[in-house]
């Protein structure tokens, strides 16, 4: 037996043996996923179970080297660990930012102190992370950012504010860009790292068309913050904070991917019914469900391609910005189609049966999808300019 | 299996490329439009294609062939669409080489497939009847005539039907099942009439009435022909999808390379936001396309009886990318994409004709939704 093999069969052993079966079950929206950090409340004892179980492991960023709380995982085992969690249905344990983003970026960006004092937690879910890019007057255009950073010797003193943080009122720490110089705009910004209880910082919760408010603005009153965590140079960050996005942009069109999820196809069926001949009776719906099911099919594959191509060297990096412009797209429409299947039942937006508005208020959610991360237009920018070479993009 | 292409499938790609850039481009079938040749191919190239081997990509090694998969015989279709050589490959290289080497006899094998491999034959398969692909309707009638059988029906966009020497027509037994018959297009009772197509496509309508067919014209078992049929019309439906893509490529490049060079309100017309959007949704829709008619190859090589799904959702996909390319090749060109000179409309002409061929987005759409029980 090759050693992957016997990789994979211990590891579905493992699996089998620890992971409870209340994680076997599709994550059903963001409330419902383990974000970790220090005032999470863990929804049962099994999620709190299976984050710390897989935590010990390194199995909640398998691939991230062990020294930083990672599983060490060559890219071939994660992903047999990746495909044996999808055989049996295995939620992921941890959900984040860090993972997702700042992992990454201080990965590749970070000095050794950094790495080590921030990747553990990360790993074992002990700190959330929220991403402080966005201002009022800096969306798209984010290097037009003005939160300003004083230099002192030591230290930065931070003022002015940030939008649309998400979860900044649940996260103990925020990466953060700000204003460290204003003789250049790309070369004037510096990319740091703080904890939120930091004297001066306050958070404002921002209600959201689906009648939660995961993002808040925030506030930065004179925040003290010690100059060793500033990653990279000093109004060096562009690059860090870009890098990041790729990151981001490449998790954000992972929803495209519905992973374990019913396909909707089946639950359209569930809800509007079958005719004698097994279609749905809704003909109309029932072809824009099908061609949405070829288009979600091409998507899964034209990731698993971009993978491969990666690993073979022949990647390019903005094909994070396709990937996420169509992922968003994809979940737009995944969601549209869903709201139409469920019909009046999918309008209610309390109450047990429809478990408080589910698919009212998960349709209402995925209409950010192509604004979060930079905003479908953006990618679509980045497309012509970078991977099509057109001018003036 | 990673969804990128081996170093040897690279290189077939490489190789037939430049085989057809050079041996026959666009210019190639404009001229045997224009010439309006009898034949519509080149048999001359239909030889070179045994030369290189392409024509023997799907014969089993004991007939002379290659014995390679569906990836390679539509990294030969993907350059096809790219160039729109007009070439029986698609008739006798695949569909007909694939019923053959699945159902064939031994006699019925070791005549045929040589030829095939050595380009020395045109086979035609002949399924459709009305002019939407419906294989589930067919209505030709193979009926028992003494040792032998005798075909009665009419067929219609057969591909290479004016010019074949055998045709394997699909019809169906008193039982009411499918059965296929090797017929001689020259023996009494067959009316072939060549139809000129939109894109100059080669094709036929056949008609058989009370065609004497011999016991040894069966190919495969009486009445028991719809699996072998069925991996035929699905592995012929995803090496169009290929040429589909391949066609979607080219129009695309040389419409990327217009945006970069026709100048208007002093600029590059690719300056334009508009229209860079719309290009880089192309682009993102051809990528996604590849992807999922790679994953169709490599199911179909694996195992084209779990391969369906994916065979139709790449056809679909495929006849929407190609049909998005074409739509917005012509508008980004303007005017000269409406002139007969400029090689874009023959594109367009050669897309509408692919995607009717073996099942337009609709039919598969619908197959789609009936896999996935809905
Ligand atoms: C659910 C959600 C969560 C978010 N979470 C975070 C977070 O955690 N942290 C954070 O920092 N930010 C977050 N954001 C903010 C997000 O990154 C911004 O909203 C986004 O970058 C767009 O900026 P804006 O809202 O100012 O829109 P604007 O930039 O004002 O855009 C308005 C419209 O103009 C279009 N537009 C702008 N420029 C161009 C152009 N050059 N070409 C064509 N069209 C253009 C846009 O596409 C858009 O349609 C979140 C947003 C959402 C919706």
């Amino acid at each position: 037996m090759s050693d992957l093999e016997s990789f994979r069969r211990d590891t579905r052993a493992w699996l089998e043996t620890n992971c409870p079966p209340e994680m076997r079950r599709p994550v059903t929206s963001e409330s419902d996923a383990c974000w970790g950090g220090r005032h999470f409340k863990f929804q049962s004892e099994a999620q709190r179970r299976w984050m710390q179980v897989m935590g010990e492991r390194g199995w909640t960023v398998p691939a991230w080297p062990k020294i930083y709380g990672g599983g060490g995982l060559s890219k071939e085992e994660a992903a047999v660990l990746a495909a044996e969690m999808r055989a049996l249905g295995c939620r992921p344990p941890l959900v984040s930012f860090g993972i997702w983003m700042l992992g990454p970026a201080l990965l590749a960006h970070g000095t050794e102190e950094q790495k080590l004092e921030h990747l553990p937690k990360i790993a074992r879910g002990e700190i959330r992370w929220c991403q402080g890019y966005s201002e009022p007057n800096a969306g798209s255009d984010l290097a037009s950012l003005a939160t300003k950073a004083e230099v002192h010797d030591d230290h930065l003193i931070i003022n002015g504010q940030k939008i649309w943080t998400s979860y900044a009122d649940e996260a103990d720490w925020i990466f953060c860009l700000v204003r460290t110089s204003t003789a250049k705009k790309h070369t004037g910004i510096s990319f740091v790292l703080f904890d939120m209880e930091s004297p001066g910082v306050s958070t404002r919760p921002i209600v959201l068309i689906s009648g939660k408010s995961p993002f808040c603005e925030t506030f930065f009153d004179n925040v003290k913050v010690p100059r060793r965590n500033v990653v990279g140079e000093l109004n060096a960050g562009w690059t860090i904070a870009k890098y990041l996005l790729t990151h981001e942009r490449e998790m954000i069109g992972g929803i495209g991917d519905r992973g374990a999820v019913k396909p909707l196809g089946q639950f359209a069926a569930d809800t509007v019914g079958l005719d004698e001949q097994g279609r749905l009776r809704e003909t109309t719906l029932r072809v824009q469900i099908a061609r949405f099911e070829i288009d979600e099919a091409a998507f899964r594959l034209l990731m698993q391609a971009t993978g491969d191509r990666a690993h073979h060297g022949m990647g390019n990096p903005a094909i994070s910005s396709a990937l996420k412009f169509y992922g968003a797209e994809l979940n737009k429409r995944r969601w549209e189609l869903m709201a139409s299947a469920a019909g009046a039942d999918g309008l209610e937006w309390e109450g047990e049966r429809s478990h408080d508005g589910t698919v009212a208020r998960t349709w209402l959610r995925t209409k950010g999808n192509s604004i979060e991360g930079g905003t479908s237009e953006i990618q679509l920018n980045v497309v012509a300019k970078r991977i099509l070479g057109l001018p003036g993009a | 299996m990673a969804l990128v292409l081996n170093e040897e499938q690279g290189m077939l790609r490489d190789s037939v490329k430049a085989f057809l850039s050079e041996r026959a481009p666009v210019a190639h079938l404009r001229k045997l439009r224009d010439s309006r040749d009898p034949v519509g191919f080149d048999r001359k190239l239909w030889l070179q294609f045994a030369e290189q081997g392409y024509s023997a990509v799907l014969v089993p090694e004991a007939h002379g062939g290659l014995a390679l998969g569906a990836v390679e015989a539509s990294i030969i279709a993907e350059a096809l669409g790219r160039t729109l050589t007009p070439t029986p490959f698609l008739s006798t290289a695949v569909l007909a080489a694939r019923a053959i080497a699945r159902a064939g006899s031994a006699t019925q094998q070791a005549e045929l497939l040589p030829a095939i491999a050595a380009a020395e034959t045109v086979i035609a398969l002949a399924v459709d009847e009305t002019s939407k692909h419906r294989p589930g309707a067919i209505a030709a009638k193979a009926t028992r005539d003494g040792s032998g059988w005798r075909l009665d029906g009419a067929k219609t966009f057969v591909l290479d039907g004016h010019v074949a020497e055998r045709c394997i027509v699909a019809a169906r037994t008193a039982e009411g099942g499918l059965t296929l018959l090797l017929v001689d297009p020259r023996a009494a009772g067959v009316q072939i009439e060549r139809t000129l197509m939109v894109d100059a496509h080669n094709a036929a309508r056949l008609r058989f009435d009370g065609v004497r067919i011999g016991a040894d014209a069966l190919l495969g078992e009486a009445g028991a022909a719809g699996a072998v049929l069925d991996e035929v019309l699905d592995l012929g439906r995803v090496v169009v999808a290929a040429q589909l893509l391949g066609l979607a490529d080219a129009v695309f490049e040389l419409t990327l390379a217009y945006l970069k060079e026709r100048r208007q309100f002093e600029r590059a017309i690719g300056e334009f936001q508009a229209l860079q959007h719309r290009a880089a949704k192309l682009y993102i829709d051809i990528e996604l396309t590849r992807a999922l008619v790679l994953g169709a190859l490599q199911a179909m090589d694996a195992d084209p009886a779990k391969a369906g799904l994916i065979v139709a959702q790449a056809k679909a996909h495929a006849c929407t990318t190609a049909n998005r390319a074409v739509q917005e090749g012509v508008q980004m060109h303007g005017g000269v994409g409406m002139t007969d000179e400029f090689d874009i409309g023959l594109y367009m002409k050669r897309a509408r004709t692919l995607q009717e061929l073996l099942g337009d987005a609709g039919f598969h759409a619908d197959r789609v939704a009936a896999m996935g029980g809905y």
